[in-house]
């Protein structure tokens, strides 16, 4: 088992550690691992390759997997991803941009599913027309400027449609894009007024999205455009500053050059203290703790990095991790699993031979989170929102299904300790990561000591299976 | 107006553990003599053609405006005129809600919808849900009506979809997603005693509460809930209907939802829904196997069999079915033997406390210009706002104060259905 605070790390920047993360991390001390994480260039991409293959999970689908142009498959390969790629953070921030650009494959697929599915997922050099999908880009840039990401979901054909800027004309203003950009993705609500609103959608006119046409559903290609004649060229005037002067007003441009309306706002808003107070709110609530409340000092601090580096989320990053904020036991075990943390966590310590990333996805919806599905564009209700009798008892059936699953493997795992029912139980324990503050561990001694202990094959299955089952179901391991 | 954001720091997640008898009923609605009122609100998802289900049969613009989807005028169900004069009958396969409205107890609500109708299914479903257009992001009306109720049993709201729908959702409210009561518990990857072992463990672990870890009471709470919800669940499971339900996705929800009535658990509001009204082509409304003629047949069938059985075991005067759809259909049929995505449309309100007949007017199809009419004469113009339904159904049937809910005073006087 790897140290507890890097064990911590690897449940926050990751999704936990199974037995393969932990030949790996075992090795390094908690700096090292934290290099490790955020220097995840220097560590092979190749994840997606190991599809398909023996030794990691499997995936159901009807007809040839096709995680480019079918939701439901594009939802496997993530998970996939998430319980076997060597770059955690990564997958870890793309879930966290994910959420904080929430977009809603259903109303992308409104061009089509096999279309709505590329714009989401499909990865370019797998696509006929190279289309890029949205999570591919923030994956790209999951570790990047918040000014590049703001830049480039603004001109990202899923949010174009998502937020309606393909419908944003000189004539006809469309607000969507304009408000959310303002309240969601950086100053917050407070900190704009109704007139910035109507000023942003003005920004924003012509720029919209260009369908190449091809043979139908699956073959079109999507694009961003500026349609110059659509856009509207006087100025725009908002209550807080754009330029470094302090001047509040883009001036009024020829339609030619007016896109530059946009990248000035975007270039003010990704800058402004707002943004920086709000997104360092976030990740500190996304890493550190929802429910004790950020030191200011602390708080500036990440304000300052992510202003003095130019809105770079890395340097942000390696401030946490290596605060002492962040490492503080008490904060362990602290923060509201999200559903695909606690699914991808459960596979990596359980097992996953022989199961399949096909079987989390009704679990994930009943559990209240199907990716590529937020429930609005303000993403999912996080912290204690996870929770109520239906979505917990489908985390609970989620254990079973899982522990059933992996029955026979449990069984065999356990052989070594088989001799005793106590030493069973303290190898079962050694694979999970779970507070243990309510005296669980006795209740599962009485659990595995009922009866007579003979440490049969068949004994070790039913009980091996039956403590996967009450763990991963219990209270104590729905925390991060 | 409220935000949801702001929905959320104001509703703290509550939970009842055990299952008392919830303070559900109003003041109001107990003076009215009701003690269990229920809710039912179905979505006929995809876009009703309302005038297909309505049919102004001597309107001679409704022939020739729908040459091949016109219902003859001696096939409809009539149901006599409304307050314009306009003759009315109900689609021919809705006999059994043809014998509902003779009875008194389905209110037919006309043109109902709201300004600037949206025309997509994704947009018009959020804004019927939160009930302030054109908002089509926040709260949901129904989760607004559930947080006013204080702590909330696990099972006060039922979807028997697999998603919490939009009109139930609201910080602090939990929705019970039940499609199937076999489904709906405690499962083991073992049987028998072990299964029961590891149920009796569960419990025990979830029975410690630490106080000073108020997170982890929270969660424990959750695991305790939905314990003490199973068996409630999987006694409806064991219902016996005095009728035979349709054996299709409409009926076996009904089915469910008079279930989980008739066993008394405790649920307020239940959501349900059945598909399929998205007509744009080969929409046949005439012929006994056409696209709309077994839309028709999947709601008769459905709703017939629910009020039935509701009927015979006492329970149809606790009972309120609301229908609503994101909108109706363009009046004129198009090249595809279809109609298109249009504005205002019908409600329905089906129970046995509700004042059946004609609410509203029916429009007037002539093409050339009349109020009735927008979109250049192509859609139905709305002239009950669907806020007002609501309102009625909030104040009149569950007790609750419509003006806070909405955000607004929307009560329509005429609007007497319940």
């Amino acid at each position: 088992m790897a140290d507890d605070s890097v064990a911590h790390l690897l449940r926050r920047a990751g999704f936990g550690a199974s037995s393969d993360d932990l030949a790996i991390f075992d090795r390094l001390s908690y700096n090292q691992a934290v290099d490790r994480l955020l220097n995840y260039d220097t560590i092979p991409d190749d994840v997606d390759s190991k599809l398909g293959q023996a030794g990691f999970i499997g995936t159901t689908s009807n007809g040839p997997f096709s995680p480019n142009t079918v939701i439901g498959d594009a939802r496997q390969r993530w998970l996939f991803r998430m319980i076997h790629t060597n770059r955690p953070l990564q997958e870890k921030m793309t879930l966290f941009w994910h959420n904080y650009f929430a977009t809603g494959y259903t109303k992308v697929a409104g061009a089509g599913q096999q279309d709505g599915t590329r714009m989401m997922a499909a990865k370019a050099v797998e696509d006929p027309k190279g289309q890029r999908g949205q999570i591919e880009m923030l994956r790209a840039n999951a570790l990047g400027t918040l000014n590049n990401l703001l830049n480039l979901i603004a001109t990202d054909p899923a949010m174009l449609i998502w937020l309606d800027g393909n419908t944003n004309t000189k004539n006809n203003p469309q607000e969507n894009f304009g408000r959310e950009l303002m309240e969601l993705f950086s100053r917050g609500v407070g900190y704009y007024t109704e007139q910035d609103v109507y000023a942003a959608a003005r920004v924003f006119t012509g720029w919209n999205l260009h369908v190449d046409r091809g043979s139908g559903d699956g073959d079109n290609a999507y694009s961003f455009i500026y349609n110059a004649n659509l856009h509207e060229t006087s100025a725009k005037t908002f209550s807080f500053p754009i330029y470094g002067d302090g001047s509040t007003t883009i001036p009024a441009r020829s339609a030619s050059a007016g896109m530059q309306d946009g990248l000035d706002l975007i270039n003010a808003l990704s800058t402004h203290p707002e943004t920086a107070r709000r997104v360092a709110q976030k990740l500190y609530d996304f890493f550190v703790s929802e429910s004790v409340p950020a030191d200011p000092n602390f708080l500036n601090q990440i304000v300052q990095v992510y202003l003095q580096n130019g809105t770079n989320i890395k340097p942000v990053l390696q401030t946490i991790f290596t605060s002492p904020y962040f490492t503080d036991p008490s904060v362990y075990f602290s923060r509201y699993s999200w559903p695909a943390e606690f699914v991808v966590r459960s596979i990596k310590e359980t097992g996953w031979t022989g199961f399949s990333a096909g079987s989390t996805l009704t679990p994930l919806v009943n559990m209240g989170q199907q990716l590529f599905e937020p429930p609005d564009v303000a993403g999912w209700d996080l912290g204690q929102n996870w929770f109520s009798t239906g979505k917990m008892l489908a985390r609970m059936n989620f254990a079973s299904t899982l522990a059933s699953n992996q029955k026979f493997r449990l069984g065999t795992a356990m052989a070594p300790a088989r001799s005793s029912a106590q030493g069973v139980l303290d190898l079962m324990l050694s694979r999970y990561a779970a507070m243990n503050e309510s005296g669980m561990r006795d209740d599962l001694l009485a659990y595995i000591s009922t009866g007579t202990w003979s440490g049969s094959d068949a004994q070790l299955q039913t009980r091996a299976s039956g403590l996967a089952h009450l763990i991963v179901g219990s209270a104590e391991y729905q925390f991060v | 107006m409220i935000t949801r954001r702001q929905f959320v720091k104001n509703g703290v997640a509550a939970f009842t553990v055990s299952f008392a008898a919830p303070a559900f009923v109003s003041d109001l609605a107990r003076a009215q003599g009701a003690s269990s009122r229920n809710l039912v609100l179905l979505a006929l998802a995809g876009g009703n053609d309302g005038l297909s289900t309505l049919v102004p049969y001597n309107d001679p613009f409704y022939y020739s405006r729908r040459p091949t989807l016109g219902i003859p005028a001696g096939t409809v169900l009539q149901v006599g005129s409304d307050g314009s004069g306009k003759a009315l009958g109900l689609h021919p396969r809705l006999t059994g809600l043809h014998n509902i409205f003779n009875s008194g107890k389905l209110a037919l609500i006309q043109r109902v919808g709201y300004q600037n109708s949206s025309r997509s299914h994704f947009t018009g479903t959020d804004i019927w849900s939160v009930g302030e257009p054109p908002a089509s992001q926040g709260s949901g009306w129904l989760g607004r009506y559930l947080s006013t109720l204080g702590p909330l049993d696990p099972l006060a709201a039922w979807t028997t979809t697999g998603d919490t729908p939009h009109s139930m959702l609201a910080s602090g409210v939990g929705v019970a997603a039940i499609s199937n009561t076999t489904t709906f518990a405690f499962q083991s990857p073992n049987s028998g005693t072990e299964a029961a072992l590891e149920r009796t463990t569960a419990n025990a672990i979830a029975s410690h509460v630490p106080v000073d870890v108020s997170h982890l009471s929270f969660v424990a709470s959750t695991v305790q809930g939905a314990m003490a919800t199973l068996d409630r669940v999987a006694s409806v499971g064991t219902y016996q209907p005095s009728v035979t339900y349709p054996n299709n996705g409409l009926g076996q929800a009904l089915r469910m939802v008079a279930g989980a009535m008739s066993k008394g658990i405790g649920t307020k509001v239940f959501f349900v829904q059945t598909g399929g009204f998205d007509t744009h082509a080969s929409q046949d409304t005439n012929g006994t196997n056409g696209a709309y003629y077994r839309l028709m047949a999947t709601l008769d069938d459905g709703l017939s069999a629910f009020y039935n059985d509701l009927r015979n075991t006492g329970l149809i005067n606790d009972t309120l079915v609301l229908t609503f759809s994101e909108f109706g259909r363009r009046i004129t049929e198009n090249g595809s033997r279809g109609t298109d995505h249009g504005a205002a449309s019908l409600m329905l309100a089906m129970g046995g406390l509700v004042h059946g007949g004609l609410y509203g007017t029916s429009p007037d199809l002539n093409p050339n210009g009349n109020p009735t009419l927008e979109n250049s004469s192509g859609d139905v113009t709305f002239e009950t706002d669907f806020r007002s339904a609501y309102a009625r159904v909030i104040d009149n049937w569950l007790g609750g104060d419509s003006t806070s809910i909405l955000g607004g005073n929307f009560k329509k006087a005429s609007l007497t259905f319940v």
